[in-house]
């Protein structure tokens, strides 16, 4: 295994996809019935895989550990959703999106994958619309497109602030379709312990009942993993609560190898953090900056006014203002993509010119768009973000200008998988956010709700069909088999390790200490010097939760505390590596910043001689990561530096 | 209680009960109408013509079979839906209920149970008297009873004019709600209509319930 | 602020619970209302007793698993919000906040304050969708939608399932949630070929589950966090004759 190989088809790029399915092996109707296939996750994923599969006849199973697939955290994207159909007439174009992507992740995405993304992006559009997702309408009935961070397109389809909630609507109802021909079995309120392995082929998972905590046995054909992204290593993220990245560490142990995961992307606008009771970041729609500017006072007294609550700011005269994304990035202005967004801010606030309580937050203000296109129109556009704002911070953004800070938001990183989303584990394949993705080192916005769903109906259908066309003369295994045994029995022993610890501290605490290294270290700025002590500030704390770690109530039971334990323990493993892959690639791109390598202007300064490669780290032992490369080979664009002045 | 009511879907019961709310609604008006002959100074005699019309003309009496289920089918249905709504929530919350909604639209059941009780105390003293299953002495000469001295007999009681009074006005809460929701139950709900539905409703609600009332003031105060 | 909190803790589904009372201190205004449970279940595992339980994922008044019953209204004294995006700015200090599980037969306890929403599933299942397959779609701009229908399709479908609708209702009906997704579909041509199956099937799920009947007291509009409107309600009545009747 020592060699990567990305399986990416012969042939000109704009073919690839279409001879890789003129060529694939199929499974006849007859045979489907017999091939079981799990799915864990029902996010866009996950869940939009589950019902195609089983449309396709394929026996599914499919897991989540909230009570419904509904909940997953694909319902919390609020913006948009890319796709290259041109409808605007503004010279869009499956190539333009693909390099679009491929610029925006900073060139560090695989080709070949990026493209058809692209090119299924427009079938997702009219396979949600069939389904009968209420995207945003012109007044003549056809659909309606708005513009995005990282584009000059308007390309980005959308269902007011709720473009996630309704696109995963969509897929949970495919989902509960198949449920009700029974051709897909729900475990909700089920959460994957580990996968099993036979002859070294993926053939199921262990995974614990929530509700009684009883562990089960499942075995597939072929398992999917569709598990999120693992942003929550930072503690205050926009992740859900439960969002986790124990799914994909647990393939990861058994041999699924992990891409690039130190590629996270800080998302520019998000409520500001408030207090040291907080549990979470809310995000607000990046859709906010094609009307609102963002901006700091020019003069540091101004700010530190602000931050004393002695001066308001809509006092600070418009030539106080500095409008620092406007001035620096003339050509994209306030829509330059995440990643440049969030460090300038971070810039800004470091110098000394943040405002709020903590200055940690900048102004995004919609003055000049109220008095352009009226409040109307702002609030037709922004009305349940303005809400959910007012909700939060108690004051009103139509009057004073919102304040937002930077936020732990999406993982580029995560699984490594070939181009047909399988990993190195055979029979084992990751989608959507939990693998590494086809956004290289940064993602632009509207493009997560793309790939979710770019993997789920339009590739997996494809390639877990290819690789089961070999498993047609397996039959369904029992749960009986040593193999299904053993990773029981591992799953009961690390639980009751983590039972028997009895310490003194709770599981949040854990986290909390967790989150701030990975914020402070790992964040959106990273050095040597910083990566190296997070290493070992890490291996600090993750043996001091072994020790000290306290959890109530017993294993067999509903026991919340437990859950948590279980996934901080491997958000604690989770973050060394993060460190260890930050401190390896001695350079900065798209959302990895190592502060030495940096232009004089302070932008990200590519190595593209020693790191046009994909990291994909092997797991070898506790702390223990053996680093492999895939060298990424750009055959239709020609690598530049990414410029948005 | 009965089964093929049981069957029925909660809508289409729903649909029934406003269907037959609204039917019945219609019927309060012909009854005010012929009540308010009372108030004639005539000697009772367009009263009594009304009376002997409704008792004998056929079309009435196929009517009159209509208007029976319709009370009959109403109350049944209410019955039923508030049995099924009791049975959906078999843990009651500790804290009651705090959130804002229409005046007494929580109520219907004990309103309508209210209007029952009133109109067991109207069958006994009108309607059986009519069917011969109570006895009364006041009888016309061509063998009717003589509902025109029974009433006057009736309003002249106080206790009983001030009991009628209240429920009567019991039945106008109970209209005012039971008007728009019968609309809302029957699918009509139109930004342009529902003011007009609800003012009709209301409107409707105080107006016929004062025609009811002005009959035991005019009785107790006026003669 | 200073709070006394009295919340319902039950072991698991067969158990009989009781309300306990515990009391915070120092709880900042500008905490949120799970926030503030978040400090009592550290304080409770401080103090070696387990912690209470309650759903909740994403914290962005989205997700829909939030579900408490807080002084008589389900997410609490605001409108318009979930538990998670209510605030302890809408308390007083020396409140007592009473907290209780939805409250209906077919949503029956797990433990604590979690219950089990899986029959929303259920009526989703029996017709909640547009039976069509993954590829083959046609051409997104074939099918067009006015933009009034659109709106009022999308209004109704920003229904998140929390349940709230039947917490609110005195007779723990699920009308607005059922009639949210067939209005969704009723108002978009896609939604045409099986409207009829769909608005029947649905109901007749929703009957079967023990959910109680409306009334009409709008209890479940006025507790909506995302505001979905009785008209639905209204709309589904109308669809429901009409595939009955015609």
């Amino acid at each position: 295994m020592a060699e990567l190989n990305p399986k990416i088809p012969k042939g000109p790029l704009t073919s690839k996809w279409t001879h890789y399915k003129d060529h694939q092996n199929l499974v006849n109707p007859s045979n489907k019935r017999k091939l079981d296939i799990i799915v864990v996750g029902t996010g866009l994923a996950g869940s939009a895989a589950a019902a195609s599969l089983g449309e396709m006849g394929f026996n599914v199973k499919i897991f989540c550990y909230q009570d419904s697939p509904r909940r997953a955290h694909s319902i919390a994207a609020q913006g948009g959703i890319n796709a290259a159909k041109n409808y605007p007439n503004d010279g869009d174009s499956v190539y333009r999106l693909f390099y679009d992507t491929i610029k925006g992740g900073d060139y560090r995405a695989r080709e070949a994958n990026v493209y058809r993304l692209a090119e299924v992006s427009n079938a997702i559009i009219d396979q949600c619309v069939a389904q009968g997702v209420p995207f945003a309408r012109e007044y003549g009935g056809s659909l309606e497109n708005r513009s995005f961070g990282g584009a000059q397109v308007s390309r980005t389809f959308f269902a007011r602030g709720q473009t996630g909630q309704q696109l995963l609507l969509g897929s949970y109802s495919a989902l509960s379709r198949q449920i009700k021909l029974g051709t897909v079995k729900l475990y909700d309120r089920h959460e994957m312990m580990d996968v099993v392995i036979v002859d070294g082929k993926a053939r199921g998972i262990i995974a614990r009942d929530l509700i009684t905590g009883k562990l089960e046995r499942h075995f597939g054909h072929a398992v999917v993993v569709a598990t999120g992204g693992y942003g929550n290593v930072f503690y205050l993220s926009t992740n859900a609560m439960g969002s986790n990245t124990s799914s994909i560490w647990q393939i990861f142990k058994k041999g699924a190898w992990l891409a690039n995961p130190c590629f996270t992307q800080i998302h520019p606008t998000c409520i500001p953090v408030h207090g040291d009771f907080q549990s979470k970041l809310t995000l607000m729609s990046e859709s906010l900056r094609n009307d609102g500017r963002i901006w700091v006072p020019k003069r540091k007294e101004d700010a530190e006014a602000h931050r004393n609550g002695k001066l308001k700011a809509n006092d600070i005269a418009e030539e106080n203002r500095d409008y620092f994304l406007e001035r620096r990035y003339p050509a994209f202005g306030n829509l330059v993509p995440r990643d440049v967004a969030s460090r300038a801010a971070k810039e800004r606030c470091d110098a000394g010119f943040g405002v709020g309580e903590t200055g940690l937050a900048v102004f995004l203000d919609f003055k000049e768009s109220i008095g352009r296109l009226g409040k109307n129109v702002i609030e037709d556009r922004y009305g349940n973000l303005f809400q959910m704002y007012e909700k939060i911070v108690d004051e009103n953004p139509y009057v004073n200008p919102m304040m937002i800070y930077p936020a732990a938001h999406y993982t580029m990183g995560g699984t490594w998988v070939d181009y047909e989303l399988q990993t190195t584990v055979t029979g084992l394949f990751a989608a959507g956010e939990a693998n590494f993705s086809d956004h290289g080192a940064n993602r632009l916005g509207a493009s997560a709700l793309m790939q979710g769903l770019a993997d789920g109906y339009f590739v997996l259908p494809y390639t877990v069909q290819n690789y089961l066309s070999g498993e047609i003369r397996v039959a369904r295994m029992s749960t009986d088999k040593v193999e299904f045994a053993e990773a029981e029995k591992a799953v009961q022993t690390r639980l009751e390790k983590l039972m028997a610890i009895k310490g003194t501290r709770s599981v949040d605490y854990f986290h909390k200490e967790l989150g701030k290294i990975m914020w402070e270290y790992v964040g959106m700025a990273r050095n040597e010097a910083g990566l190296k002590k997070a290493i070992e500030l890490i291996r600090k704390l993750r043996a001091e939760f072994w020790k000290d770690v306290k959890i109530p109530g017993t294993l067999l039971e509903l026991n919340v505390e437990l859950e948590k334990a279980n996934r901080v323990a491997d958000f604690l493993e989770l973050g060394e590596l993060m460190a260890n892959d930050a401190l390896n690639r001695n350079e900065s791109c798209g959302g990895h910043f190592r502060e030495e390598y940096q232009t004089e202007e302070g932008e990200c300064k590519r190595n593209d001689d020693e790191y046009k490669y994909v990291a994909a780290w092997e797991y070898k032992g506790d702390g223990d990561f053996l680093l492999h490369k895939e060298p990424l080979v750009y055959e239709e664009i020609e690598v530049k530096q990414r410029v948005y002045k | 209680m009965n089964s093929s009511f049981l069957r029925f879907s909660s809508i289409t019961k729903k649909i029934w009960m406003a269907f037959l709310g609204l039917f019945l609604m219609i019927f309060l008006v012909v009854h005010l109408g012929i009540n308010l002959c009372l108030l004639r100074d005539d000697g009772g005699a367009w009263f009594t013509a009304a009376a002997h019309f409704m008792g004998t003309n056929y079309i009435v009496k196929v009517f009159e079979i209509g208007l029976f289920a319709g009370f009959i089918i109403h109350i049944v249905l209410g019955i039923i839906l508030q049995v099924q709504n009791w049975m959906a929530r078999p843990v009651r919350y500790l804290v009651s209920n705090k959130t804002d909604t229409p005046f007494l639209s929580k109520y219907m059941i004990y309103t309508g149970g209210i209007v029952l009780v009133f109109l067991v105390i109207h069958f006994v003293n009108f309607y059986f008297i009519k069917l011969g299953l109570v006895s009364n002495p006041n009888m016309l000469p061509e063998g009717e009873p003589d509902f025109y001295v029974i009433a006057q007999q009736l309003f002249a009681m106080p206790v009983y004019s001030f009991l009628y009074i209240i429920l009567i006005v019991v039945l106008g809460f109970h209209l005012n709600q039971a008007f728009q929701a019968a609309w809302q139950t029957l699918g009509i709900n139109h930004p342009q209509y529902n003011v007009c539905l609800q003012r009709f409703g209301t409107f409707y609600a105080i107006v016929v319930p004062l025609g009811y009332m002005i009959i035991p003031i005019y009785f107790l105060l006026i003669r | 602020m200073d709070l006394t909190l009295k919340i319902w803790r039950q072991k698991d589904a067969k158990s009989t619970g009781k309300f306990v009372t515990y009391s915070l201190k120092n709880i900042s205004p500008s905490c949120s209302f799970l926030e503030m449970l978040d400090i009592l279940n550290e304080q409770l595992i401080n103090k070696n007793e387990e912690p209470v339980v309650f759903d909740h994922d994403c914290r962005e008044g989205i997700c829909g698993m939030c579900s408490l019953y807080i002084n008589g209204r389900p997410h609490g004294p605001d409108d318009a919000v979930t538990v998670c995006q209510l605030h302890m700015r809408k308390f007083k200090d020396g409140d007592t906040i009473v907290i209780e599980p939805w409250r209906a037969k077919p949503f029956p306890v797990i433990r604590d304050l979690m219950v089990d929403r899986s029959a929303f599933d259920k009526i989703i299942q029996e017709g909640g969708y547009v039976s069509v397959n993954t590829g083959g779609a046609a051409e997104a701009n074939n099918i067009l939608v006015g933009k009034e229908n659109s709106e009022l399709a999308m209004d109704a479908a920003a229904c998140i399932g929390c349940g709230a609708c039947v917490a609110a209702c005195k007779n723990a009906s699920a009308m607005l949630f059922v009639s949210a997704k067939v209005s969704q579909f009723a108002l978009l041509p896609q939604g045409q070929v099986e409207a009829k199956q769909r608005v029947k099937k649905m109901v007749k799920m929703m009957d079967e589950l023990g959910f109680g009947n409306c009334t009409n007291t709008y209890a479940c509009e006025a507790e909506c966090p995302k505001l979905i409107s009785r008209s639905n309600i209204a709309r589904m009545n109308r669809e429901f004759m009409c595939a009955k009747v015609i």
